[in-house]
């Protein structure tokens, strides 16, 4: 895991770009919305920094930027100013195509309503990125069952979505995100819709994951969930209030240490 | 994304959602279906006009002498102008005769005219009647059946023989020798020589209620009570020999009426050309009308795609902007609508293309419009199809591929 020197390092060398073991570095980003006249500054400069193999949460109230950062970190979203180096790349300046290109290529997305298409199967849908970085059929169905016996689910993959269960759906949402090898798994509540449960079942995957070299993160409001992550970030009126370890994340809060 | 992929995608789309892509082609469907008909039709009509009307009807390499001119749209004036030309009479068919080569040319005066013709016993019915010369036979090339034709002898004398179409027998003496038996035309008694083979019909016109007497039997003064002649008919060896002729009659005809240089000719020729450039340009027209209505038909089945399109792209914003996260360009969503709404299109007019191939014929089977489906009308259906289903694709694609996926993603 990265140290804050290193971070405050990497986020103040403005203009440069960052190396190879950082995959995300945002540097003063700021984005303001016009809603209707009145100007909704939802990120008032964040900088943050993230290495290859760490597992952040970021967390934060509703209002807090949250959804606005998870939007630019996904390439959904560009900022109105400073910089945002994606695996080496300044996706800040990119143009929409472009921009599919990068999420196409390096970032997985799990939503919190999963998002599957719903009239196609879990091997079609996990199927689809690949489709989009031009894979050749054969290669991608072989990609595509490869990913889904990945998390258990090599018996379902014909079912589409309404026949499968919110855990079941949320893991094909899952391959999916990981089909393509992306340089980062972006989770935006991704326990939201799934029961407590189930919930534990989604965190020891991503607890895999993170365990074997996958760079992870997750964007939450929930401290219990947050507190999965090795880091957490805690946002508040588009700043970030602090970016803490477990450890110390945990003790603030007073809860427990999640034990999977 | 692959064109295939796009094609695939488009086909699932379209299984998933039977009813709605079913409205959706039905109007491309049947657009394409009367285009394809209509155009059979005419073409039919064309095919059969050159083929077979022109020999059957007017016969192979003739023309005609005649007062007045065929087949051609007259003016009032023009009209009375015609009506000042001297009739035609016997001493004319000499001059036609004499003008021409023997033994290439053939030439036969002709009187015809519906008449009832009746057999005691029977209800009269009409019949296309003919007083014409032996050689008409030559000349229209009929085969005789039963019994013969009548001969040169029969004319000279005005014998009061004929020679009927099969239809005419087997009307009055079905089941029975027609042949020495009596029919009478125009309230004539004449005797049955011959039976003509079976010639079929034209445009529901049948060829063979015909009866063929001699020009000198009293049928020609039933026909033309003035007794001048209603044409000769000359055939020419080839058909590049009908304008030789023609010249050859024209000045034989032109001194015998004592036309000056400068004065217009009093009599017409006609060939068979002549009605088939007449029906050229009704066939334009048909051709013009026939397909303005079926291309109604298509704007409308593109504005109904287009529609379908719209709320499609409505329906399925979460799709695109699931897509569109996981990578999908602004082009790859285009394709993806572009290519759906001419699958659609293309699939409609696929049908369409089938179902007009069934209509022409059937047509063709219960009326008697021919039917001949021209190969360049199914691939311009399919063309038109595609040109529909893109035409009406691309405003709902682009709209699409504008969408900003955290919007799309948004929506439920």
């Amino acid at each position: 895991m990265s140290t804050t020197a290193e971070r405050q390092a990497v986020t103040g060398a403005a203009g440069a770009a960052p190396d190879r073991d950082w995959v995300i570095v945002t540097r003063g980003i700021k984005r303001e919305y016009d809603m209707g006249g009145e100007i909704i500054r939802a990120l008032r400069g964040v900088d943050i920094a993230v290495k290859r193999n760490e597992y952040v949460a970021i967390m934060g109230p509703s209002g807090s930027g949250k959804s606005t950062l998870m939007n630019i970190v996904g390439c959904l979203d560009t900022p109105n100013a400073g910089e945002y180096w994606l695996n080496g790349q300044l996706v800040s300046a990119m143009q929409d195509d472009a921009l599919a290109r990068v999420r196409n290529k390096e970032i997985g997305f799990v939503f919190q309503t999963f998002n599957l298409l719903p009239r196609a199967t879990a091997l079609a849908n996990v199927e689809l990125p690949l489709v989009y970085a031009g894979v050749p059929a054969a290669e991608r169905k072989r990609r595509a069952t490869e990913a889904l016996e990945k998390v258990q689910l090599g018996q379902r993959m014909h079912h589409k979505p309404n026949e499968l269960s919110g855990g079941q759906r949320q893991r094909v949402a899952i391959a999916r995100a990981l089909v393509n090898d992306p340089s980062i798994l972006l989770a935006d509540e991704p326990t939201g819709n799934l029961d407590s449960q189930t919930s534990e079942e989604i965190m020891r995957v991503f607890e895999h994951l993170a365990s074997t070299g996958q760079t992870v993160i997750m964007v939450t409001h929930e401290p219990d969930i947050a507190a999965h992550a090795r880091r957490i970030v805690v946002l508040r009126d588009g700043t970030i209030a602090s970016d803490e370890t477990q450890p110390q994340f945990v003790a603030r809060l007073g809860i427990h240490a999640p034990q999977l | 994304m692959p064109f295939l992929e796009a094609v695939r995608l488009a086909l699932q789309t379209i299984r998933v959602q039977k009813l709605k892509s079913f409205f959706t082609l039905t109007g491309v469907m049947i657009g394409v279906m009367f285009l394809i008909a209509v155009v059979s039709i005419v073409e039919g009509m064309a095919d059969y006009v050159e083929n077979d009307f022109a020999a059957s009807i007017i016969g192979t390499n003739t023309f005609y002498v005649a007062r007045y001119p065929n087949f051609q749209d007259v003016s009032d004036e023009e009209w009375r102008r015609l009506q000042r030309r001297p009739r035609l009479f016997a001493p004319a068919a000499d001059v036609v005769r004499g003008a021409l080569p023997t033994g290439t040319y053939r030439t036969a005066m002709v009187n015809e005219s519906f008449l009832p013709a009746t057999v005691p016993g029977l209800r009269p019915r009409s019949v296309q009647a003919v007083a014409t010369e032996a050689s008409y036979f030559e000349i229209k090339d009929y085969e005789i059946t039963q019994g013969r034709a009548f001969n040169a002898q029969e004319v000279a004398l005005g014998a009061r023989v004929v020679v009927v179409g099969s239809e005419v027998a087997t009307y009055y003496y079905a089941g029975l020798d027609p042949i020495g038996r009596e029919l009478r035309i125009g309230g004539v008694p004449y005797t049955i020589i011959g039976v003509i083979a079976a010639q079929g019909s034209v445009f529901g016109f049948s060829l063979d209620r015909l009866a063929v007497a001699p020009v000198t039997a009293p049928l020609s003064r039933v026909i033309r009570p003035r007794g001048d002649l209603g044409q000769i008919v000359v055939q020419a060896p080839t058909r590049e020999a009908i304008l030789d002729g023609q010249e050859m009659v024209r000045g034989a005809l032109r001194a015998f009426y004592g036309l000056g240089p400068g004065d217009e000719d009093d009599f017409s020729l006609s060939s068979s050309d002549a009605a088939l450039s007449f029906f050229d340009e009704l066939k334009g027209k048909l051709v013009l009308f026939g397909t303005a209505l079926p291309a109604i038909g298509l704007v409308v089945g593109a504005l109904v795609i287009m529609n379908i399109m719209l709320v499609a792209v409505a329906e399925r914003t979460r799709e695109i902007g699931i897509r569109k996260a996981l990578g999908a360009r602004r082009r790859d969503i285009i394709a993806q609508f572009l290519v759906e709404a001419s699958t659609l299109s293309i699939l409609g007019a696929m049908i369409g293309a089938g179902m007009g191939i069934g209509l022409a014929k059937l047509i063709a089977a219960v009326t008697p419009l021919p039917a001949s489906v021209a190969p360049w009308s199914l691939v311009a259906a399919l063309v038109v199809g595609a040109g529909v289903g893109i035409t009406a694709g691309i405003y709902p694609a682009s709209r699409a591929a504008r969408l900003d996926p955290i919007t799309a993603l948004r929506q439920e």
